[in-house]
């Protein structure tokens, strides 16, 4: 099979990723339910794993594939967790909404 | 023909993602976020990785997703009664999405361009299942490994903070 690079060129790769990552960034700062803010960090996540894959292609080299494999195994282990903080603050504060969440302001 | 799928893939990707954040209901914007999985999904296969592109949709798709819905329904989330923010802050986030888009795009576009180089493929097997379990296993075996413990301690920490207090209950 031919290389996909050589047809659409790593620049529109790049170029895709950087809007999505901004779509994350947007989220986080836009909404104040925070599983939907997760949401948005897992865009984000996949946003630098399809660059990561992108260069592998482009290199011809395994290792990028290797680290996207990685970053899919933090970003389980990431969520497993947050989830579970989550839950935790539902049970106590009856809501997981963010601008509910400060007990440490002064 | 595969610039065409390309094209098609990236805004179905772009869009569903749009709609990730801007979706009033949380179950919405989770469906959403599993059709950007599934089009990130095709963008792997199109990158002729196809093996992670499986992976893909079995970790993300499969195991985050669900995860996900499961909480949202068990805080009983499906009716959407999120007080969206004030009118400024929704500025200024905007704002702030297009500086950031802005800024990144100007340094890739005027920057010092590594990538831009004669580029021809040599045909060599770089990316099937073999090749990468060879890597996998002799290269980076020690950080495959900590992967494991990783997930594990996850695991374990997961169900130690969503454990109720039993003083607590007695109480």
């Amino acid at each position: 099979m031919e290389n996909v690079i050589e047809i659409i060129g790593i620049e529109k790769y790049i170029y895709l990723s950087i809007i999505l990552f901004c779509i994350g960034v947007l989220g986080i700062l836009y909404r104040r339910n925070a599983i939907v803010m997760f949401m948005c960090i897992e865009i984000m996540l996949n946003s630098a794993n399809m660059l990561l894959v992108a260069f592998s292609t482009f290199h011809q080299d395994a290792e990028g594939q290797v680290f996207v494999f990685f970053t899919m195994a933090v970003a389980a282990a990431e969520v497993a967790v947050g989830l579970a903080i989550l839950v935790t603050i539902y049970r106590n504060i009856g809501s997981i909404d963010i601008d509910k969440l400060k007990n440490l302001k002064g | 023909m595969i610039e065409i799928l390309f094209y098609i893939l990236s805004t179905i990707t772009l869009g569903s993602a749009t709609l990730t954040v801007l979706s009033k209901n949380p179950i919405h914007s989770a469906l959403w976020l599993v059709v950007s999985f599934f089009s990130l999904a095709g963008h792997y296969i199109l990158l002729n990785s196809q093996f992670l592109g499986m992976v893909h949709i079995m970790v993300y798709s499969g195991a985050i997703m669900i995860l996900m819905l499961f909480t949202i329904m068990l805080m009983n989330l499906n009716i959407s009664h999120e007080v969206s923010k004030p009118f400024f802050t929704k500025l200024v986030a905007t704002v702030a999405f297009c500086l950031v888009g802005i800024l990144m795009l100007t340094i890739v576009m005027r920057g010092n361009q590594a990538y831009n180089i004669e580029y021809s493929s040599t045909g060599e097997d770089f990316q099937s299942v073999s090749v990468l379990g060879k890597v996998l296993l002799n290269e980076y075996v020690m950080p495959f490994e900590m992967v494991a413990v990783l997930l594990l301690l996850a695991m374990i920490g997961a169900v130690l903070i969503s454990k109720k207090d039993k003083t607590e209950k007695e109480a």
